[in-house]
């Protein structure tokens, strides 16, 4: 988040696009209901009537994979309207002149079409956008998970800054992260590109000061993504995968080529806290600790490092995953020694810069939001304050594209996946919850009244569901929060798992999957 | 900044606060059941009383604003007796139960109580008995102990957004119920427990399970953390006894300010699951089997340097854990960047 949460509760508007708040980020949506009763304005997009669109000034049922015609329009409406802040654009910004002219189509109309929603709808979204004074959007892998997905957020961070809302507190672009440190382990460079602090591994002045720091040398060649490991192990190029706290057995697209690319590895290593659909093709297991049996920090989604504190001892033999890994460095002949996770913490901020400032001690009371570096340095609570940290804000408009793949006669429905309240990505923690299971129990597929009558289906009923990958069976849910041709499934579930259906086609630039739009067609099981 | 004079000291306190927070931050402990910062006064409980100078009637704190030249007295006779009167008040129509009450040494009341020497109620007749709302999984409300403070209900309606819960029936009768009296497992509550983080006494309170032992206060302990469910980070206490987790409690700090959600105010249970991972395991003609960690470490060294030799260091890939620490995911990249030599690393950001 360019943010923090607590500002929210001091926001004018909102803008949720593709986050179902109330479910995913529960204490975050209790700070925007607490926002909406000081009078702050909300506008939602989601193809799911979300609970938060029963609070919105305005709802917009698009259809899935069609977010960037909506900001693009909205943005035009805005221009056209001459509610954009000239002022800031003009200070703050570089080429917004690609912006007005490639957004020139996107009438209200043109993207209604594309959209499914009513051109008047799209009118006043923009209107209450860009008349708040502060206002925020709030997203998270409804905008990301598509084949457009590194551009759906360009084209919200071209949409605040039009109306300057980048720099200033209570506003901004919000990411909602859905896993406790998914921020902090980007941060820490567990990413094919990046050392720690984003510093790229193509540069040489970047490896060179690893190599000193690490007394190791290093590769500057770019790694495989997640997906691109998947590929290469089922290529039989990759051969060796050591995965440690997840599960892609049910939270990664295309299931039966993951499990194809798991049997085909050499050599797999799985470290966690229970045995999972993943570790079940493990050549070794290793048992960790859980949170609640080590010291370290996380970082949160507003970039807050957050201390974790160990209550209790591990179970069993197992181990703290760092103590693990060094374990494992010292047998490999890499000597180096941590007695604690606050040595680590000190070599972190020793080569990160964003983290310069933080140390347990800091951290002790309340955590800091990075970027912090300076350990005199308060923290920073919302980015971009003066100036953008590449110096001026770049605009960078794109055109719409439809997704990967459309609703066609054969497959003539919208997959659409996420998660529900009661559970977490693939259930190994929750799963092992009975009430949580008492609340939601099984794998389901919502599906409209409508579809429920073409195919003669009943609530409760298992249906067959299958895509160009796989199927899955599963029970329908009949229900008026999807509408048309679009259905949704959690992925939670190994049985009736959504990922058997799911798309492996990815974003150009960042690589993710477009897990938000498969084309599938149900079946009645007679 | 306005002078006003507490228990006959003058001082100079912030235009708009209350004469409840004035007094607190002096220093001053004033009894409260319903009030809680975060929410709007409602001077249901009128613990918080105190008196004024020219008012013939004792006046709730946490609902007076102050004003210039206000004269209060907190612990004055007239307002201790009246204090005793409204405990022993409470506590007549209260199950005398505190040797069993799972509440027992986290109750307000009962602290209360013993502060002010109220040892049984005094008004003695019939009793509140309405039947235990157990239909939720987490929680139960058992309106017999309710005091009607209405800080779960506000807390539902004000902080949480949900208002699943609201104060029903009238008089002798009233009790925190739902819409049509369907139970709270049929309204709109998501579960999240806030009420049962709020209530001062036994009434709403989390249901023992058989991973749960019974246990009093001075038995557990209290670890400071952050919750590892979704990114939100909320500040939470992990309630331990001996080596087992058995409660969760939010913190009032940012950013969650006192608000949990269902899974990290109830879904702590799987950490001492009987299931978890206890000894490392290697597949020996086809199964798993358990071994020891020298073993493990052996085996994996011996396969990913052989692989290593043959493939080169870019056939080996490592998938980081976005729920473990910075530090653990620090050592693993480290791990394959200084050790193994690849950047072949990802994990599940984008999933």
């Amino acid at each position: 988040m360019t943010n923090s949460i607590e500002d929210i509760l001091d926001t004018d508007a909102m803008f949720i696009i593709g986050s179902n708040t109330t479910e995913n980020h529960p204490v975050i949506a209790s700070h925007m209901k607490q926002a909406i009763e000081k009078g702050a304005k909300l506008v939602v997009a989601d193809p799911r009537r979300i609970e938060m669109a029963d609070y919105a000034d305005v709802y917009l049922q698009i259809r899935p994979g069609t977010n960037l015609a909506l900001i693009n329009s909205m943005i035009h409406i805005i221009i056209e309207e001459g509610l954009e802040d000239k002022e800031y654009i003009e200070k703050r910004t570089a080429d917004y002149e690609d912006l007005v002219e490639l957004v020139k189509p996107y009438t209200a109309e043109y993207a209604a079409e594309i959209c499914g929603v009513d051109a008047e709808d799209i009118i006043k979204a923009a209107r209450i956008y860009a008349k708040a004074g502060k206002a925020g959007i709030f997203y998270a892998m409804g905008i990301t998970q598509h084949t457009l997905g590194t551009y759906n957020v360009m084209a919200l961070s071209n949409l605040s800054l039009l109306c300057g809302n980048i720099g200033k507190a209570s506003a901004g672009i919000n990411p909602l992260r859905g896993q406790n440190n998914v921020q902090g382990s980007c941060d820490m460079g567990c990413l094919p590109a990046d050392l720690p602090g984003y510093q790229k591994v193509m540069k040489p002045e970047v490896i060179d000061r690893f190599e000193e720091a690490w007394g190791a040398k290093l590769s500057s060649k770019i790694g495989l993504t997640l997906s691109e490991i998947m590929d290469g192990a089922a290529d039989g190029d990759l051969k060796m995968l050591y995965v440690f706290g997840e599960n892609p057995m049910v939270s990664d697209p295309d299931l039966n080529h993951v499990k194809h690319a798991l049997e085909n590895l050499d050599f797999l290593v799985v470290q966690d806290i229970f045995m999972n659909e993943t570790s079940e093709y493990a050549d070794v297991v290793l048992p960790a600790a859980s949170f609640a049996e080590k010291e370290g920090t996380f970082t949160n989604t507003e970039r807050r490092v957050q201390r974790v504190r160990k209550a209790i001892d591990p179970v069993g033999d197992a181990k703290p995953d760092w103590m693990i890994f060094m374990e494992l460095m010292n047998r490999f002949g890499y000597e180096k020694q941590y007695n604690n996770p606050s040595e680590i913490m000190e070599e972190i901020a020793s080569l990160t810069p964003s983290y310069t400032g933080i140390s347990y001690e800091r951290i002790e009371e309340t955590g800091i939001q990075w970027p912090c570096p300076s350990k005199d340095h308060p923290g920073t609570d919302y980015l971009h304050k003066d100036a953008m940290a590449r110096g001026k804000g770049l605009f960078f408009p794109a055109d719409h594209r439809d997704s990967a793949e459309m609703a066609d006669t054969e497959y003539p429905y919208i997959l659409t996946t996420g998660r529900v309240l009661y559970h977490y990505h693939t259930r190994t923690m929750t799963g092992r919850v009975d009430g949580l299971n008492e609340k939601v129990s099984e794998s389901f597929i919502e599906i409209s009244e409508n579809i429920a009558k073409e195919l003669n289906i009943s609530d409760g009923e298992v249906v067959r569901v299958k895509s160009r990958r796989g199927d899955t069976e599963t029970k329908a849910k009949i229900t008026p929060i999807v509408n048309k041709n679009v259905v949704f499934m959690p992925f939670h579930f190994a049985d009736g798992a959504a990922n058997m259906l799911t798309n492996t086609e990815r974003d150009s630039i960042c690589k993710i999957p477009e897990l938000k739009v498969a084309a599938v067609r149900i079946e009645k099981i007679v | 900044m306005i002078k006003i004079i507490i228990n006959g000291t003058e001082c100079m306190v912030e235009e708009g606060i209350t004469v409840l927070q004035a007094c607190r931050n002096m220093g001053i402990e004033i009894p409260t059941l319903c009030y809680d910062e975060r929410l709007r006064a409602h001077a249901a409980c009128r613990l918080c009383i105190v008196e004024v100078e020219g008012k013939s009637n004792l006046m709730t704190s946490c609902s007076l604003e102050v004003y210039e030249g206000l004269n209060v007295q907190t612990h004055s006779e007239k307002v201790m007796r009246a204090r005793k009167d409204l405990l022993d008040l409470l506590f007549s129509n209260h199950p005398n139960d505190c040797l069993t009450c799972d509440k027992s040494g986290d109750c307000k009341l009962q602290d209360y109580c013993y502060e002010y020497g109220v040892a049984r109620g005094t008004y003695e007749g019939e009793k509140r008995s309405l039947k235990i709302d157990m239909t939720n999984p987490f929680y139960y409300y058992d309106p017999s102990k309710c005091i009607l403070c209405g800080k779960c209900v506000r807390a539902c309606q004000e902080l949480q957004g949900t208002s699943a819960i609201e104060l029903n029936g009238r008089g002798f009768e009233t009790h925190v119920g739902t819409p049509f009296e369907l139970g709270i497992n049929k309204s709109t509550c998501v579960s999240c427990g806030n009420c049962v983080s709020v209530c001062p006494v036994g009434a709403l309170m989390p249901k023992r399970s058989k991973y749960i032992p019974k246990t009093r206060i001075w038995d557990q302990r209290e670890v400071r953390t952050t919750c590892s469910y979704c990114g939100v980070g909320c500040q939470i206490n992990l309630v331990v006894k001996d080596n087992n987790i058995i409660g969760v409690k939010p913190l009032n700090v940012t950013p969650n300010n006192g608000l949990l959600c269902v899974k990290g105010k109830f879904g702590y249970k799987f950490i001492n699951s009987p299931d978890r991972l206890k000894t490392p395991l290697i597949r020996k003609n086809g199964k798993l089997e358990e071994a020891s960690w020298e073993q493990a470490y052996a085996y994996i060294v011996e396969r990913t340097n052989e692989i290593k030799e043959k493939y080169g260091s870019d056939a080996i890939g490592g998938f980081a854990s976005a729920r473990c620490t910075n530090e653990d995911n620090y050592l693993f990249q480290k791990l394959f960047r200084a050790v193994i030599g690849t950047n072949n690393i990802d994990h599940c950001a984008r999933l």
